[in-house]
């Protein structure tokens, strides 16, 4: 008779799947990440996830499809702990609208797989096609900050620089020469000190000037768009440049210079004189950031809803702005049933390459802008505006 | 840890002893004691040697989080197979597992005794084992990519295939020729039909295929698909008989389960434990068996119903006695005869009583705007709306209809509506997968708001009349 039962242990070190096919799943994360990049950048979590590393987002594409049951209509069938009445509440769809049902797992309810990636994966994905353009060497370096470096060894110093290893091995080295082997009997001729020399630093700076329309006609949808974009540019900058600083300009009729706060919360009414903000950015400009010493980013969002008889005053602003800036941005967030402002038919008759245009419909478009904006002179190729 | 193990081999000799005193029949029984990660993997597969896939992947790495994360625990993996294999956590100490085994014998000899899993194969170890290396073969032959993208669509219409015949039915052979029935009975029968002419039933010239609406939609695209190469054949092959071996341990979950609740507190009593373990035991048994609130607890209704029925059996009242003729003192003898029988619905069916319903506290729940709410506690409506969600093992029971739609070579569909509507985006995300297996448009009719609605893709969009 066969043994009926028996017991064993082995080594199942080598059985890898589990984890292999984890792995080309990651890389399915990845891909869909990737694809679906104009989505992702404008998740809020991202863009309102103050500082947050890690950040979650829906992929669709890693459902596993089969056909099944709507679960938000079915009854099911649950127990409780005794006198459950009919009426009794068991469960409550969570705040946050996740579409998920209590009891996770494989309840019903959970709509998409949602991946966990780090703000810097994405932002890896998102710039490794991005330049900047007409990136200028500063000839004076604003900020030239002194480092200091270990580099030189030296017979003389202060102990608390003392090389301990080299002054053993000096110690050593002299017992060996008279034949003796062993550390020990150091004299001030061992003795060796590290040294430093100072070093120069130089840091490039670059400055933003994000300029937005607060007229009564961008709304919260509108902003959102806005501060998406700035978002994205400010990080980008920041991965090109040591330093990079950023100017709030909020404008109506008139422009002033705001905090972060007041620029995307506040809402303004009345007209729009879009000259005003330029105005106030070349003002900024000769004042504080010298063009030889800045690489200047001056970016505006608008709904293009500009006072007509202003826009020849806008045009002569721009010229104005365009020779001492690296690239200056135009975005126009449009109203589906609207076509191009007046005003951007206006600039589009300046022919300088460091005038980019752009109408965003929607949040998807966000990704397009950003590589239009940044995608240096390859991506403007065809052409810069997109209606 | 070489004083662990023996400890262990010498729990299993003596709870196999109790376990065939109380006479159960196991298949010979192989314990594999194996690190947490292998279990998971096992458990995210189904089955140590099946093919590779990145949604086992997936499955995986969720399962080995929430285990990293103390979140949940799979105490062990059984398999039904000859010998029956069972995969032991390495962490668990010494009474978690002696609770675990006792519960794996019983398991063992539902695999054995069950009638849903006697045209299991028990070999499927093995055979796996082949798929996963065909599978391999393909990949290396086909490319990596394109078997993974057959395997997508594969797997999205896993579900629906046939499951294997407890009592099987001779195939009929496609339309049988409409003739007469019934053999003459006397020599002088023809004399009947003088009356009239003959009819000349004109025969149907058109050949339906399917002849009639079947379940099997893998085997019918398998089949009859113009596009597939025979690689592509042989993995929906794979991909159904994985299924049919699967389908009858998914169609037992409730009694299966709970068959090997009552047993191990059973096999457990009986043991020499001492007071920790004694203790240990009962705060474990007593976490398996936790009342679920949004879902029941397979483990802990299971038993409970098997509780009752032996009750019952043993101690009949005296209407049962009269109108049934119980005598009396044959629970143990009657359980056994369930275990043999009965899958999760017709176990439920026969034996969820009123009684049961309200011990259990069962109810049905809805969901009402954001909330889910109770909606439902008469007992009977309780247990049909438990069957319901169990039939077809809850998956929406679809038909291939016609194979030939509109003489186009499309496929059409049908969802056997009974009152539950199918999710809409995700029947639509479905049938492009449909689409890539069968070459050419699909189409699937089923029923939304009430009204007969007709979903299709067409290789470039979905659409909807």
């Amino acid at each position: 008779m066969d043994t009926q039962y028996s017991l064993s242990r082995e080594d199942w070190s080598l059985h890898r799947k589990g984890y292999l096919d984890q792995q080309r799943h990651q890389e399915k994360v990845r891909e869909a990440i990737k694809k679906n990049l104009p989505q992702i950048i404008t998740e809020e979590s991202i863009i309102m996830g103050k500082g947050k590393k890690v950040v979650r987002v829906p992929i669709r594409s890693l459902e596993e499809y089969h056909f099944r049951f709507n679960y938000n209509q079915g009854r099911n069938v649950g127990q409780g702990s005794g006198g459950t009445q009919k009426g009794t509440v068991i469960g409550r769809e969570a705040p946050d609208g996740a579409g998920k049902g209590p009891g996770a797992g494989d309840q019903p309810g959970v709509d998409y797989y949602e991946a966990e990636v780090t703000l810097e994966e994405v932002q890896e994905m998102l710039f490794r096609d991005l330049e900047l353009p007409n990136l200028q060497e500063k000839k004076k370096p604003i900020l030239a900050s002194p480092t200091y470096e270990f580099r030189d060894v030296r017979r003389k110093g202060l102990m608390g620089n003392l090389d301990k290893k080299r002054t053993l091995l000096e110690n050593l080295k002299r017992n060996a020469m008279k034949g003796k082997l062993f550390i020990g009997g150091i004299i001030p001729e061992d003795l060796r000190f590290k040294t430093w020399e100072e070093k120069m630093r130089y840091e490039t700076s670059a400055v933003v000037l994000a300029m937005m329309d607060t007229s009564g006609s961008m709304g919260t949808y509108e902003k959102y768009i806005a501060r998406t974009f700035f978002f994205w540019m400010v990080r980008f900058l920041r991965s090109k440049y040591q330093q990079v600083e950023i100017v709030f300009i909020a404008h109506h009729t008139q422009a002033r210079e705001v905090t972060e706060e007041e620029f995307f919360a506040k809402g303004e009414s009345g007209g729009t004189r879009c000259s005003s903000a330029y105005q106030l950015a070349l003002e900024i400009i000769d004042k504080r950031y010298p063009p030889a010493d800045y690489n200047i980013y001056p970016f505006h969002f608008t709904d293009g809803d500009n006072l007509p008889s202003d826009n020849e005053t806008c045009l002569e602003a721009v010229q104005l702005l365009l020779p001492k800036v690296n690239l200056l941005g135009y975005g126009e967030i449009v109203n589906p049933y609207y076509r191009t402002s007046t005003l951007m038919n206006v600039l589009k008759r300046i022919k300088d390459e460091r005038l980019v245009t752009v109408a965003i419909k929607d949040k998807s478009e966000v990704y397009q802008a950003l590589r239009q904006f940044f995608a240096g002179a390859r991506g403007r190729e065809s052409g810069g505006t997109r209606i | 840890m070489e004083q662990e193990f023996k400890a262990l081999a010498k729990a299993i000799e003596a709870i196999h002893d109790q376990a065939r005193k109380f006479g159960l029949d196991f298949f010979p029984m192989r314990f594999e004691l194996c690190p947490a990660d292998v279990i998971y993997a096992f458990s995210a597969y189904g089955m140590p040697t099946r093919f590779t896939h990145w949604t086992f992947g997936k499955h995986f790495y969720k399962m080995k989080l929430q285990y990293d994360f103390n979140l949940s625990r799979i105490y062990e993996l059984v398999i039904n197979s000859n010998p029956c294999y069972a995969f032991l956590l390495e962490g668990n100490d010494l009474i978690q597992n002696k609770l675990v085994i006792a519960h794996v014998f019983a398991h063992s000899d539902f695999f054995k005794n069950n009638v849903h899993f006697a045209p299991t194969s028990r070999q499927m170890v093995e055979t796996m084992a082949v798929h996963a290396a065909k599978i391999r073969e393909y990949e290396f032959k086909y490319g990596h990519r394109e078997v993974e993208i057959f395997l997508d669509a594969a797997l999205s219409i896993q579900e629906h295939i046939e499951p294997p015949a407890v009592f099987p039915v001779a195939e009929e052979e496609g339309e049988k020729e409409k003739g007469p029935s019934r053999p003459p009975e006397t020599p002088y029968d023809d004399l009947w039909a003088l009356d009239g002419k003959p009819k000349e039933q004109p025969r149907e010239r058109i050949r339906k295929i399917p002849p009639r609406p079947t379940k099997d939609m893998l085997a019918f695209i398998m089949n009859n698909s113009p596009e597939l190469e025979d690689w592509q054949r042989d993995i929906l092959a794979i991909v159904r008989e994985e299924m049919r071996y699967f389908w009858p341990q998914m169609e037992t979950k409730i009694i299966n389960e709970g068959w090997a609740t009552y047993w191990h507190a059973r096999i457990m009593r009986e043991l020499d434990l001492t007071e920790e373990e004694t203790i240990e035991f009962a705060h474990l048994h007593a976490s398996v068996s936790q009342p679920g609130k949004m879902q029941i607890n397979p483990y802990y209704v299971g038993s409970k119903i098997f509780e009752d029925i032996e009750k019952r059996w043993d101690n009949p009242s005296q209407e049962e006695r009269e109108k049934y003729g119980r005598k009396g003192g044959e629970g143990r003898a009657k359980i056994f005869e369930v275990r043999t029988c009965e899958n999760d619905i017709s176990f439920l069916r026969n034996y969820l009583t009123r009684e049961l319903v309200e011990e259990l506290d069962l109810f049905l729940y809805q969901k009402v705007g954001s909330e889910w709410v109770v909606v439902e506690k008469d007992w009977e409506k309780v247990r049909d709306g438990l069957v319901g969600r169990l039939t077809n093992c809850g998956f929406p029971y679809i038909v291939v209809e016609d194979g030939d739609y509109q003489r186009r070579g499309e496929l059409y569909l049908k969802h056997c509506y009974e009152g539950l509507e199918l999710d809409v985006p995700y029947l639509e995300k479905t049938l492009p997968y449909v689409y890539l297996l069968w070459g050419r448009p699909v189409h699937l009719e089923t029923v939304i708001d009430g009204k007969t609605a007709v979903f299709s893709y067409d290789g470039k969009k979905n659409s909807r009349r």
